[in-house]
């Protein structure tokens, strides 16, 4: 049976270079980066130079940029550290309604907890979130705004510069979750005028574990971590240098190809979708048209059940997500298309198909293929679906 | 292309293996952990082992199906189990019944929601490690036989399972003993072979469904739990309790009464939230009527039986002999004991035991047998 994998918004293979880049740092060149000898100064200089790459990428200052594990402890720094800093002052925080929920629930932990109070941004039917409605929000006690770069459910990727601008206008805080759409879109701190950016490898084929925040200069906020003075205190814990190396090489290769894969993705995404609607009845494409991360396509099929779709591809070797990899298998639909005001019955029925480097037009057509049959079965075991 | 299966499977031994039967037996073998509830929903120790339904069950099916070279999902139930099966289970203690979750979870949630599952993956059955043997009789009627291991025999909870649902059903463990299952397990070296048994009503995880029913309602505030009088059937009042959902009957234990001579619970009446208690021989009763008729192995609309006994004429639905005889078992420890089944309507019936049966219970499933034959079953209406 093909393999098909389809899922790279959950995760992706790590590149043969990235892993080549890697292995010196598991076994010769081993040194912990503290260290004051000549195995520590290896690693150390392995770190900085992965630092001086990955800032160089998002247009920061090597010393903006601290590694962390990932883009769950990026982001749960960035709105807890902050909170912690604020607490005393500022309650009040707003984050996207289709946020991953690394952002969600902090944000909601600190609404429980430590009585700080919470807005959500909401989403258009693309998934698009105004500046207008944000500036309505905004108080004289937001300490911050945390609004996702691109969407990993429904691709869309949001202005955050305008939105950037609003926060500022009212001299907040604002931080984005760039997990989904570093190494796919442009992404420059400077441009997109944030305070604090969460990154992370294993979606763009570096290694899992590791990630970034970056913290603009003078920017305070509390570790979550203590015990040691690694990246300046502010996340203690011997570095990952082996994943820092994979991180910053990911991201390297992935600055190299990713105009030839944008284009390439565009247009697999787009044949994709013109077949597709031709071949079914019912289909609803929930991701944007535009401004979209271009490999990603959320769809709804009427009448089906996203689980039974994911399972029933599974069982033909084609790997796709029903709303993000870390909600699947709940019964509830996927917040982020609630947020878009997706009706249930749609939303019930929604596939995440997320392209990446090694998909194939005849992988695509194998889709094509394998799908159809597939929907047609739900649908006849559907008691809400009613052919037309 | 060899059939496709999709097998309900719990993290214990019975289905472990009985997935591995099926895999040995040649068919394409999918299986399915049905995730019914959560610790959060019905309270006591998440850390406690040997349930259903945790991660660590659900981390065992994985891997056997992984030795066994089997896809494994995760199919997440909570929602309808609580809707179906917990809310009525409560609300029936609420009426001053004494439930079987078992069975309303088999006709509701494996035998329905499941099944359309395995449909929809394109299973051509479903399977599970029941200890009992689905088998097409003469008349056409698929009816389901005791397992060959008879300490083991789960047909009484089996009951509802529809015709259609018994024709698309598969139970491996159906001939096999309990121990050879286990040797089975061993021989495999399937990590789930020397697993403790599980017991009573799974998510009532600690065996205390009084601590489940107050947890439930308190957490809800829909429904309380009313007081009201212990009395005795002559009439005296004897003591105090705190809701008759406490209560079950034939039930001596915990009832908090002095009295010279044991008493037992013989009634509860809900809507007077009274406790009726009396001694022991005022339990016994050689009569019950079952409702929510279920016919399994046979059914009175096609008339004569396949299993030997005589049901008189070919009854039709409105003519001839509206009776006949069978084992009735009451409750899920009972022993079937003879009785004439009288038909009153297509959902209901008269049962009339030769011998006195002790605590007949409203809410208890009856199921009605022919030796080992599942003739039908419903539930004790008084």
């Amino acid at each position: 049976m093909e393999q098909i994998y389809l899922d790279h918004n959950a995760t992706t293979p790590v590149d043969p270079r990235v892993a080549e880049a890697m292995i010196p740092f598991l076994s010769g060149q081993f040194g912990n980066a503290s260290s004051v000898h000549q195995w520590g100064r290896d690693a150390k200089v392995a770190l900085e130079n992965s630092r001086e790459m990955v800032a160089s990428i998002i247009n920061c200052k090597p010393q903006e940029l601290y590694f962390t594990s990932g883009g769950t402890e990026s982001d749960n720094i960035a709105i807890l550290g902050t909170a912690a800093r604020f607490k005393d002052r500022k309650k009040h925080i707003i984050v996207g309604a289709a946020e991953h929920p690394a952002v969600l629930e902090p944000a909601e932990h600190l609404v429980d907890n430590d009585g700080f109070e919470l807005d959500l941004l909401t989403v258009d039917s693309e998934g698009f979130s105004s500046a207008d409605e944000l500036t309505r929000l905004l108080r004289e006690d937001t300490f911050l705004v945390s609004v996702m770069h691109g969407n990993n459910e429904s691709g869309a990727v949001q202005d955050i510069a305008a939105l950037s601008a609003a926060a500022h206008e009212k001299s907040t805080l604002f931080h984005t979750d760039a997990v989904q759409s570093i190494g796919k879109i442009k992404v420059d701190v400077s441009e997109l005028n944030v305070d604090m950016l969460s990154l992370t490898g294993h979606k763009i084929y570096g290694p899992k574990g590791c990630g970034g925040l970056f913290v603009r200069e003078g920017i305070k906020i509390a570790p979550l971590f203590y015990g040691g003075s690694h990246e300046k205190k502010r996340r203690p814990g011997t570095e990952n240098i082996a994943g820092v190396v994979g991180l910053a090489k990911a991201l390297e290769i992935a600055e190299q190809c990713r105009e030839e894969d944008f284009n390439r993705l565009s247009k697999l995404a787009d044949y994709f979708i013109e077949q597709i609607t031709q071949k079914i009845e019912d289909v609803r494409i929930n991701s944007p048209r535009h401004n979209r991360i271009p490999q990603t396509i959320n769809l709804s099929l009427t009448g089906t059940e996203g689980e039974s779709l994911v399972l029933s591809l599974d069982l033909k070797g084609v790997a796709v997500s029903s709303g993000s990899a870390c909600t699947s298998g709940a019964v509830e639909p996927s917040h982020v298309l609630t947020a878009m005001n997706i009706p249930a019955v749609e939303a019930h029925g929604a596939i995440r198909i997320s392209m990446g480097r090694s998909t194939t037009r005849e992988q695509i057509d194998y889709v094509l293929a394998e799908l159809p049959p597939i929907v047609e079965r739900l649908r006849e075991l559907s008691p809400i679906y009613h052919k037309k | 292309m060899s059939q496709k299966v999709l097998i309900a499977m719990s993290g214990g031994v019975d289905s472990s293996v009985a997935a591995l039967l099926l895999k040995e037996q040649g068919y394409e073998v999918v299986g399915a952990h049905m995730k019914l509830w959560d610790y959060v929903d019905v309270g006591a120790d998440i850390y406690k082992d040997g349930r259903c339904c945790t991660i660590d069950s659900i981390t065992d099916c994985r891997l056997v199906c992984d030795k066994i070279g089997a896809p494994f999902y995760v199919l997440n139930m909570s929602a309808h189990f609580r809707d179906s099966v917990i809310e009525d289970f409560v609300s029936e203690y609420h009426k001053g019944r004494t439930p079987n979750p078992c069975v309303q979870c088999n006709s509701d949630i494996k035998w329905n929601t499941f099944l359309k599952k395995a449909r929809e993956l394109g299973c051509d059955y479903m399977a599970t490690g029941h200890y009992a043997r689905i088998e097409q009789l003469k008349n056409r009627r698929w009816t389901i036989r005791k397992g060959v291991d008879s300490t083991r025999d789960q047909s009484y909870v089996l009951w509802g399972v529809s015709q259609d649902a018994l024709a698309n059903t598969l139970m491996p463990l159906g001939s096999l003993k309990k121990t050879e299952v286990r040797d089975i397990a061993r021989k495999h070296e399937l990590r789930t072979a020397e697993k403790a048994e599980s017991r009573e009503i799974c998510f009532v995880v600690d065996d205390d469904y009084r601590r489940f029913l107050r947890e439930y309602e308190e957490k809800r505030k829909e429904r309380s739990f009313i007081p009201g009088d212990i009395v005795h059937e002559d009439g005296r009042v004897m003591g105090r309790h705190e809701g008759t959902e406490f209560f079950t009957i034939g039930q001596r234990k915990g009832l908090g009464l002095t009295h010279p001579t044991p008493l037992y619970v013989k009634e509860i009446d809900a809507e007077n939230s009274r406790v009726i208690v009396s001694d022991n021989d005022s339990l016994f009763r050689d009569e019950l009527i079952a409702e929510q008729i279920n016919w399994v192995g046979f059914s009175p609309i096609v008339g004569r039986n396949p299993c030997g006994f005589d049901t008189g004429e070919a009854s039709g639905s409105d003519s001839g002999a509206r009776t006949f005889n069978a084992d009735v078992k009451i409750r899920y420890l009972h022993i079937p004991s003879p009785a004439e089944i009288e038909l009153l309507t297509d959902q209901s019936v008269r049962i009339k035991f030769i011998d006195k049966q002790r605590a007949i219970t409203p809410g208890q499933s009856v199921a009605f047998y022919d030796g080992d034959i599942l003739l039908g079953g419903g539930v004790i209406a008084g």
